[in-house]
């Protein structure tokens, strides 16, 4: 049986040409080619449930009727397959003439609200936000069948703001529109590096997910010329082919941090903080700690691994400093990409990192985060990312340094729109972690942070869980990911009439912020 | 160096039914019973514990409803027969304020006395009414008052209750002029006070005041509710003093430490009797959560009383105003006007009403209480659903946390367990502001972002459109 694409009728945007691999021939190349990635389990969720009775006869006409590929009776088979209905519309389509619940001459299809799909989600990621991902990540594009993959229903932030499209836009072309950034504005004489797309990975440690998990992040990240970091468990060897792509993490552990895992890649990053939980240091429960893990953190199997808050040896801006001239002078092409939260002095905060040295500074705002983390934490400590970015923005504008730093924000962004909203309201890019995971086939039960870590295989380091999800297919998941992600910002600039992502930066005129309450 | 405070926590699961949140849904007649069954491969082995439970009820109950809803059955059973759904008795609990999950985390921290820890991020609304409208800071580097995870121990949570000189004069020879402060030092800024509803008879008081002795913290309580309680335990009880006046408190007096009295014209009377009868006696007196409650503060001042026990309904707001506010602007209110009238430190403001997760007790302190009172919760950590009684006239009967079948020890170490877990989120909001004592958090609105307030800031520009 071949995986339909009938939801993905729409013909991709413009996707920039591949960039010449430094080893197009290697077995670690990779391409940004969408190719179809299908759940990888047997039955694929969805947001409604077709049953077949007993009554059907398999007279097939369902199969011909629907054009969202839902039934399929393959030639040669007595009885028609199990409905694929995760591919179903919904009660949607009683208002089109091949509505098979109403056609059917048996009287045998029913057709409900999966109730499965009421126990998926939260408030932030919502069912329709987790299938979106799920329908984005193996197909490549953005769904057509209903399912809300533009904003979850958290009742603020991203969720309460809206893009004010006009109505006569400035005429874009959307094959030109350009979605590349630039990461060096300082002009301090070391290399430029270029991004394809304003995205790329946040830092996940080898030990909180799997290696698979890791390695994935990376390929997809070389096949769209971006980055995914290594979070601060160390650099697994599987990582060095994709060194070009990869950002080494510093973080207050120091957890197998070496000289030449600082040396081998282009961007080092500095982790203060992290939105996950504000104010706390980087936990790894002792049951994830296995062998492999500890060996690579060299550390003792078994044991739970908390990494100091703060940096203790940094007290000061100045002593900030001397941490960047560190790294600078180990790696002397190195950018240096410096991760806080977002206290209430968060624009001052940015602006100490500017001036001692910072090529990026990373706002990670209090919803994100992957990792293990206290639930009092997560809720309550440090602002949401949406109001640090305009704070920040404008304090870096109004102390004339806004073009000379490029800030990165993470903590909460779900979806291409997310990203589009982080833009205009004065970030230069977005770092994501859930949604990859998502797109890996998460449902945010947020069991990952213990025990034989997540169910799925994802953010786990147990051996039998782990090998629930291969590596290809890893990799093409994420991929595809980006590509709808991609036609998705291209749709939006298109439709603001805006030709770049550099040009939309800060522009919150193109935003509204609707003051009532989002109805759950 | 004086010793720490801890306190132990002891696994002690709860002898209720925990109500799960979701639960498995089996279309069994569409069953193969084929070789590839996902059950036996739940990864939280959830179905064997429940097929467990439903064959002997009385062997555990604390496994039931443990599915996490990681959907892996769902997506894996061969026939696809596997749902998983809300439990609508999950969702029947409590109400807009005490959530099912309120329910649900402070079983969990009951049981185990543990910090809830989980993975994949923050899954909430983005705000919410009252304290859920207010994040706290954090601090980027280390500052001089803090000293990273290493110093988590050295945090003090301590503060005291009772009359605070403002200075102290001494003789030329270098003696202390004056009578030396009555103070209480609590070791956490929480007492433990009467439900908002009558709950059973005695026990649960009882349990309350040993729980209170255990943690060295003050335990609100009826005279009558507590009679017989050991002598030792009375340094930990404040008698609740109401228009009846002193005479079921007066054996009392001389061994505890604080009393409080129901505001009324009497209180400046009842209080220097009771004065007279323990001149150490700390005097509280009790007053409905209001902003006016500022100027009754005042005047009850200038007539020695120096401590109050502002009590808001259920949901933490006002009672007995037209247009109630939570705490959180009410204190703002009052502790501002208390500054104003350049009285604050000589007072302490005790908040009580809808304190239900240990951040509602750093928020409160935040907004200007100096501590807090903690009743409804104490209900919960012993299986209460916050009904109210509105099962009917045999709720006394089936309530958990109701009377006849209430053991004190496990009714303690189940409040103590819930207390550990509170003082140790507690110690993590502190050390991620830097801030190495409760007391300086107090009134601290620098160290916190109103939601009104960051979004003015940050959205101020979108928002005129």
């Amino acid at each position: 049986m071949t995986f339909s694409l009938a939801n993905s009728k729409a013909e991709p945007a413009a996707v920039p040409a591949q960039p010449a691999a430094a080893d197009a021939e290697s077995e670690f190349a990779v391409t940004r080619q969408v190719r179809p990635a299908p759940d990888r389990y047997r039955n694929a969720l969805g947001k409604y449930k077709l049953n077949r009775s007993a009554d059907c006869v398999a007279c097939g006409e369902c199969a011909k009727l629907c054009p969202e590929g839902v039934h399929v009776k393959p030639d040669g088979y007595t009885f028609t397959l199990r409905p694929l209905d995760h591919l179903c519309i919904g009660p949607d389509c009683a208002k089109t003439d091949h509505f098979c619940v109403a056609k059917c001459k048996q009287k045998a299809l029913t057709l409900m609200r999966n109730p499965s799909v009421d126990a998926m989600g939260d408030p932030r990621w919502t069912a329709d936000l987790i299938l979106s991902t799920w329908h984005m990540a193996a197909t490549g594009h953005v769904p057509t069948s209903g399912l809300e993959y533009r904003h979850g229903a958290s009742g603020g932030g991203f969720d309460r703001m809206d893009f004010n499209f006009p109505a006569a836009p400035t005429k874009v072309d959307a094959a030109t529109v350009d979605t590349t950034l630039a990461l060096n504005r300082r002009n301090d004489g070391r290399p430029q590096v270029n991004i394809d797309i304003p995205v790329y990975g946040g830092g996940m440690s080898f030990g909180s997910v799997s290696i698979h998990t890791i390695v994935a992040k990376a390929r997809s990240a070389t096949a769209w010329n971006s980055f995914t970091c290594t979070g601060e468990g160390g650099y697994p060897d599987r990582l060095k082919p994709y060194d070009e792509h990869v950002i080494t993490q510093v973080a207050t552990g120091l957890f197998g941090v070496r000289e030449d895992t600082i040396q081998r890649v282009r961007i080092v990053e500095f982790k203060y903080a992290q939105g996950a939980k504000p104010g706390l240091g980087g936990h790894l429960l002792g049951d994830k700690n296995t062998p492999a893990v500890a060996r690579m953190r060299e550390a003792i199997a078994g044991n739970a691994l908390f990494s100091p808050f703060p940096f203790h040896s940094v007290y000061s801006v100045e002593d900030h400093k001397k941490h960047l001239d560190w790294i600078k002078e180990v790696n002397s092409r190195a950018l240096v990409s410096v991760k806080v939260s977002t206290p209430t002095d968060v624009d001052m905060v940015a602006v100490g990192s500017y001036y001692a040295g910072a090529h990026i500074i990373h706002l990670d705002g209090s919803y994100g985060g992957t990792g293990a983390a206290p639930d009092i934490a997560k809720k309550n400590i440090a602002m949401p990312i949406e109001y640090a970015i305009a704070k920040v923005h404008k304090f870096l504008v109004a102390e004339g340094i806004r073009d000379s730093v490029t800030l990165i924000v993470s903590g909460g962004l779900r979806t291409a729109d997310d990203v589009m909203k982080a833009v205009a309201l004065g970030a230069d890019g977005v770092v994501i972690g859930t949604a990859d995971m998502v797109a890996l086939g998460c449902v945010r039960c947020a069991c990952c942070e213990s025990g034989r870590g997540c169910p799925r295989g994802i953010a786990s380091t147990d051996p039998e869980l782990m090998m629930l999800m291969s590596l290809d297919w890893a990799t093409q998941r994420l991929i595809n990911l980006m590509n709808a992600w991609r036609e998705r910002m291209v749709e939006i600039m298109v439709g603001l009439g805006v030709s770049s992502v550099k040009d939309l930066r800060g522009r919150s005129d193109l935003l509204t912020y609707t003051q009532a309450e989002a109805a759950l | 160096m004086s010793e720490k405070y801890h306190i132990k926590p002891v696994p002690t699961p709860g002898r209720f039914r925990h109500v799960g949140k979701y639960g498995s849904v089996d279309w069994r007649e569409d069953c193969a019973r084929c070789s590839n069954c996902v059950k036996p491969r739940c990864v939280f082995d959830t179905y064997r514990k429940e097929a467990a439970y439903n064959r002997d009820p009385q062997t555990s109950i604390v496994p039931l409803y443990e599915c996490r809803a990681c959907l892996s059955c769902v997506q894996g059973c061969t026939k696809g027969i596997l749902a998983i759904s809300l439990n609508p008795e999950f969702l029947a609990m409590g109400d807009d304020y005490w959530k099912p999950d309120i329910m649900a985390t402070t079983w969990n921290q009951s049981d185990t006395g543990r910090v809830p820890v989980s993975g994949a991020g923050y899954r909430g609304r983005f705000h919410g009414f009252g304290f859920d409208s207010i994040w706290t800071d954090m601090s980027e580097i280390v500052r001089p008052t803090r000293d990273g995870i290493h110093g988590r121990e050295y945090i003090s949570t301590s503060v005291d209750i009772g009359p605070k000189p403002m200075r102290l004069s001494f003789s030329n020879d270098g003696k202390l002029l004056g009578e030396a402060a009555d103070l209480i030092d609590l070791p956490l800024p929480l007492i433990l006070d009467i439900p908002a509803w009558q709950v059973g008879g005695q026990e649960f008081a009882r349990a309350r005041l040993t729980t209170a002795a255990k943690l060295k913290t003050l335990a609100v309580a009826r005279a009558a509710e507590v009679a017989g309680a050991p002598a030792a335990e009375m340094p930990f009880l404040v008698p609740l003093v109401g228009s009846e006046g002193l005479a079921n408190v007066q054996t009392l007096l001389p061994q505890v430490r604080m009393v409080e009295f129901v505001d009324g014209a009497e209180v400046p009377a009842l209080a220097a009797k009771a004065k007279a009868a323990n001149p150490k006696l700390v005097l509280a007196v009790r007053l409905p959560l209001q902003g006016a409650a500022a100027e009754r503060i005042l005047q009850l001042n200038q007539a020695g009383v120096k401590v109050f026990h502002l009590g808001g309904d259920l949901h933490g707001c006002e009672v007995g105003v037209e247009s109630p506010r939570h705490i959180k602007d009410v204190m703002r209110e009052i502790h501002g006007r208390l500054v104003k009238a350049g009285v604050r430190d000589e007072i302490t403001l005790i908040v009580a009403g809808g304190i239900a997760l240990p951040e509602h007790m750093a928020k409160a302190i935040i907004c200007g209480a100096d501590l807090v009172a903690v009743d409804t919760a104490l209900l919960v950590s012993l299986g209460c659903r916050v009904c109210r009684g509105v099962q009917g006239a045999d709720h006394q009967e089936h309530c958990p946390a109701a009377a006849p079948k209430l053991e004190s020890s496990y009714a303690v170490q189940r409040m103590v367990n819930l207390m550990a877990a509170w003082h140790s989120q507690l110690l993590e909001v502190l050390g991620a502001m830097g801030i190495r004592e409760v007391r300086r958090l107090r009134g601290e609105v620098g160290r916190a972002i109103f939601k009104e307030d960051v979004e003015r800031e940050a959205f101020g520009d979108l928002l005129s459109r």
